[in-house]
């Protein structure tokens, strides 16, 4: 739980928990409507305190709304959300000192330079004039800012204000984080220092959540993940949960004549776990295996020199669009632009 | 911190913000100088010999006080447009996530764009010297006269902070806001004398608040003439009075409500 600046980690801050409470987020059963439109049909979900939770979903499932109401932005039509242990609606000012809140676009004041944005925030967190001052500078040098900290923020590039805007949620070092959708439309390079940046925080035993569409994002950052689809929880675990529930790793060979496939697949049997894949049209033989990379090198043993045909060969882990398309019948992206209401996910309800 | 002291602070700081807008966009300060000085020449040369004066007055003199009515009335409309620029930015999703007053957001805009008009408002009565107005009365009356048009731009400005927020829109605000302003200081005593107007117009005109406004400045700054009597309507009879119930009412109804749009305010 605690770490030291020094290891790059910010402090949790609240101190020892209360009453042995351990989840910082307890959601249950939460409904919001926007007119005829059911954005979240009963969503329960906690995050333990200091974990990471990647709350996963297509455009339009639910996920801003969620965020939106568990930092106080809006309120719920039905359903209980606690946050460090405080009701969002009755306690909305306690919880409001307590928490972060990143949101999708990022809102930093375009007219203040970086450290006047970040002081500001300071002030209205009710930090003293000095430390608000402090943590500005601070936060700065660790987001990289420190070269930009007297310019107007509008002269930033998306990456940039986007980790002004991360850096202005953690000024008074916040025990719980929201962050939504932190790396959409982030270039590759700004989002892998992103991840960086989200890594590090966690380590420093922040509770994070984090809503993505990216389903590598979640991977990487998040302990535990909920996946949500119109509003609905359908699934949720453990990366490596969520994986098996579509399979596990498979080798793959992509070959230039597909007259050697059937040797091949008398020679790695005995490799397989399940019965072997042959796709003569794309010339590929799929090999469900355990075992890793060693099985790799085995079968490459296995064939002994009879290689010459071999295109291209991979260790493949399903990823988490496997998992979406195995849960959904559907393609994460797929799903965004799809409005068809009678495709039923092929799996409801989710927990394992 | 008891909430009070709270507010302030939350207060101040959200000020400041608004004015470091102005330092680092000179545009903001440029137009809002340039217009009322583009009001006071364009009104006192081209349509000045057009207009029929009351008997006993300078067309300077009694224009002046209807100037800067309008102008400052039309400045605080800018209070609706910042405030959905700031919705539309996210900038009022950030603030409604921290633990500061619900009310400063609010406060710490129309009190910098009360600051605007005050600059707006000495600019204009700068170039009204210059143009033949003149102050004939007493330091505090005169002091009195702007303190009642700054007051009543300031209740404008609450109003118009709950249209910004319920429209989400700066470039529909400002069109929304323009609809409404224009025909309350153009069908008033701002920039013609009430005896010109039909009768229906005339008494929308003497009861419209913006009449009793110019009037109360008028009055205050020594403008009128014992040849052009008053109208007899009580408002114009007591305007400063009748602006100073305007200003209560005004802020009595949209302080709450633009306080309450401010808490349910959706970012996009
Ligand atoms: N303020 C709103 N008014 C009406 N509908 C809304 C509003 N906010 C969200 N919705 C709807 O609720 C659903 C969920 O939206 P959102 O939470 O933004 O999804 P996500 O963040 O996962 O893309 C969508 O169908 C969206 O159109
Ligand atoms: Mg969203």
């Amino acid at each position: 739980m605690y770490a030291t600046e020094k290891s790059g980690g910010e402090l949790s801050g609240g101190g020892p928990s209360v009453g042995g409470m351990t989840d910082a987020i307890v959601v249950e059963g939460l409904v919001k409507r926007f007119g005829a439109t059911t954005a979240l049909d009963g969503v329960d979900l906690t995050v333990a305190e200091g974990s990471v939770l990647g709350l996963l979903g297509p455009n339009g499932a639910g996920k801003t709304t969620v965020v939106r109401i568990l930092t106080t932005l809006l309120e719920a039509d039905a359903g209980r959300v606690e946050v460090v242990g405080l009701d969002v609606s009755r306690e909305a000012d306690r919880v409001r000192a307590a928490i972060g809140l990143t949101g999708q676009y990022a809102a930093v004041d375009e007219y203040l330079t970086g450290f006047e944005n970040l002081e500001m925030v300071g002030r209205l967190y009710r930090l003293g004039r000095a430390e608000a001052r402090r943590r500005a500078g601070e936060l700065l040098e660790r987001f990289d800012l420190s070269g930009a900290a007297d310019r107007p923020a509008k002269t930033y590039s998306g990456g940039m204000r986007r980790r002004l805007d991360i850096a202005a949620s953690l000024i008074a070092r916040p025990r719980v984080l929201f962050l939504d959708e932190p790396t959409t439309g982030l270039d590759p390079r700004s989002r892998l220092s992103m991840w960086e940046f989200i890594a590090d925080l966690a380590d420093g035993g922040t509770t994070i959540l984090l809503t993505t569409q990216y389903l590598e994002e979640a991977d990487r950052l998040a302990d535990r993940m909920v996946v949500i689809d119109r509003g609905r929880v359908i699934a949720r675990g453990t990366a490596d949960e969520l994986k098996a529930q579509v399979g596990g790793q498979r080798l793959e060979f992509t070959v230039t004549d597909a007259a050697v496939l059937p040797g091949m697949v008398e020679r790695l049997r005995p490799l397989a776990v399940e019965d072997p894949v042959v796709d003569v049209q794309a010339r590929r033989l799929s090999l469900p295996v355990s075992g890793g990379a060693e099985v790799l090198a085995e079968a490459l043993r296995r064939l002994d020199g009879a290689t010459a045909e071999i295109f291209d060969v991979g260790l493949r882990r399903p990823d988490l669009d496997d998992v979406f398309l195995a849960l959904t019948g559907r393609v994460a992206e797929e799903v965004a632009t799809e409005d068809d209401p009678t495709a039923e996910p092929a799996i409801t309800g989710g927990a394992r | 911190m008891s909430s009070m002291a709270a507010t302030l602070s939350d207060s101040v700081v959200i000020t400041k913000r608004n004015l470091i807008k102005v330092k680092r966009v000179p545009d903001l300060i440029v137009f809002a100088t340039l217009s009322p000085i583009m009001f006071v020449l364009l009104f006192r040369y081209v349509f000045g010999g057009a207009i029929q004066l009351p008997p006993g007055t300078s067309y300077g003199e009694f224009l002046l006080p209807g100037i800067f009515a309008q102008t400052i009335v039309l400045g605080s409309t800018t209070t609706g447009a910042s405030l959905a620029e700031d919705l539309q930015k996210g900038l009022i999703d950030r603030f409604r996530s921290l633990p500061m007053s619900r009310s400063a957001v609010l406060i710490g805009r129309t009190v910098a764009d009360a600051g605007l008009n005050i600059i707006s408002i000495t600019v204009m009565a700068l170039t009204g010297l210059v143009v033949g107005w003149r102050i004939n009365s007493s330091v505090g009356e005169a002091v009195l006269g702007f303190v009642v048009l700054l007051l009543f731009a300031y209740a404008i400005s609450w109003l118009m902070a709950m249209v910004g927020l319920l429209v989400r829109t700066p470039e529909v605000v400002n069109n929304a806001s323009f609809i409404v302003i224009f025909p309350l200081t153009f069908v008033a005593n701002t920039f013609v004398p009430l005896e010109t107007f039909p009768s229906v117009l005339r008494t929308f005109a003497e009861w419209n608040p913006v009449s009793a406004v110019v009037q109360s400045a008028r009055n205050l700054f020594g403008n009128t003439s014992p040849l052009a009597p008053t109208p007899d309507a009580w408002s114009l009879q007591n305007p400063v009075l009748y602006t100073l119930i305007w200003v209560v009412l005004i802020l009595a109804v949209f302080v709450p409500l633009s306080v309450r749009a401010y808490r349910r305010a959706a970012g996009r």
